[in-house]
């Protein structure tokens, strides 16, 4: 083997620290990060500055690690779509077997750890969601059935629940609304994407709702999640994590989520593609902002709760 | 006369290990921290003597 040879292999195959970072999927960390925050500080019992930080950060690390166990499993179909074809195994950075040992490596520290420093009931659950979305959800259903992204809504909404676990050491019925809140909005979140990422989901051969009910179907479903929703979330305000301003909150970006949903029901395909799916576009975005204000109005009314402004 | 390795695979290798470095020792410093803090907690007891020879 040539020195030129040897410098280019190397070359391709030598990641560097970004590349394994981004197989955790910062962003999806990121909104881990921020609902578990807000479901530990809803929860009536305070936590010790130095816990919560050390506790949410193992409950990052955990999902970062079943982020990269989805990479590792899902490398071929990746490489297909547009939209993943750039995440480090498809771009040939990391090697699928670094995503293995880093995911499970770091599944078994984060779990371990979240045990040692709140307690071994959020342990179990962080546990159990890595499970739940690396084997139940990436593995099994995803290539499966057209419900694959209600399934895996589930592994995305246990965040909140986690943090409330942190701080209480128990479950309860506010913990399951915050989960139940991700666990709807997921569906027609992603939904409005397939519509508009419209050949991607195809090429690789996911049983997306718009491939195997078509697209009609899809915006059927995304109204019937919407109205669902809308009662839920409203219906989360007159529970202790709410308040005055979520219910305002709520109502307000309920009200434009049915619009935005409702919009997308009456259209169909000829219309959408006349305009490039804009109203599709439109309510994805307005989707990821309604999750963010959800939860920022119950961190909201968590921090007026000590001047005996936040809650009823 | 030493050999002297001049390639930008030499730089970022060595950009991995520091930054596994650096967070290999914030880790360790965090758990200082949660011992430090669980230990000074109002809830925390020692084991009590027979107990522990138990």
């Amino acid at each position: 083997m040539s020195d030129a040879s040897y410098n280019a292999q190397t070359k391709e195959t030598e990641a560097s620290l970004g590349d394994y970072f981004a197989l955790l999927k910062p962003r999806v960390m990121s909104l881990v990060v921020f609902t578990a925050f807000v479901g530990m500080l809803a929860a009536p019992v305070s936590v010790h500055p130095v816990i919560g930080f050390a506790s949410i950060l193992f409950l990052a690390i955990g999902a970062g690690a079943s982020g990269a166990l989805n990479m590792w499993w899902d490398a071929d179909i990746d490489g297909v779509m547009k939209r993943t074809a750039t995440r480090p195994i498809p771009a040939g950075k990391v090697q699928p077997g670094e995503a293995l040992y880093l995911g499970v490596a770091l599944s078994g520290l984060s779990v371990m750890m979240l045990g040692l420093s709140a307690n071994f009931l959020a342990a179990g659950l962080l546990a159990f969601t890595i499970f739940f979305y690396a084997v139940v959800y990436t593995m099994w259903l995803k290539r499966l059935t057209p419900q694959n992204i209600v399934i895996g809504g589930a592994a995305g909404a246990f965040p909140p629940l986690i943090g409330w676990v942190i701080a209480t050491g128990s479950m309860s019925i506010e913990g399951w609304l915050m989960f139940a809140l991700i666990f709807i909005w997921t569906p027609p979140h992603f939904w409005a994407l397939a519509l508009f990422m419209r050949s991607d989901y195809d090429d690789a051969g996911v049983p997306m709702l718009t491939v195997t009910h078509g697209r009609p179907s899809t915006r059927r479903h995304i109204l019937a999640y919407t109205v669902v929703l809308f009662a839920l979330a409203v219906g989360a305000g007159f529970t202790s994590i709410g308040g005055p301003v979520y219910l305002v909150a709520a109502v307000v970006l309920n009200t434009l989520f049915l619009k935005g949903a409702y919009d997308i029901w009456r259209r169909d395909e000829v219309v959408a593609d006349a305009d490039n799916y804009a109203v599709e576009r439109k309510f994805f975005k307005l989707s990821i902002l309604y999750l963010f204000l959800h939860f920022g109005a119950i961190l909201a009314e968590a921090l007026l709760r000590p001047w005996g402004l936040g809650g009823w | 006369m030493a050999i002297k390795a001049e390639h930008e695979i030499h730089q970022r290798r060595k950009g991995r290990n520091v930054g596994v470095g650096l967070m290999l020792g914030a880790f360790v410093v965090l758990v200082l921290a949660l011992t430090f803090t669980k230990i000074t907690s109002g809830d925390f007891e020692l084991p009590r003597p027979n107990e522990v020879s138990q």
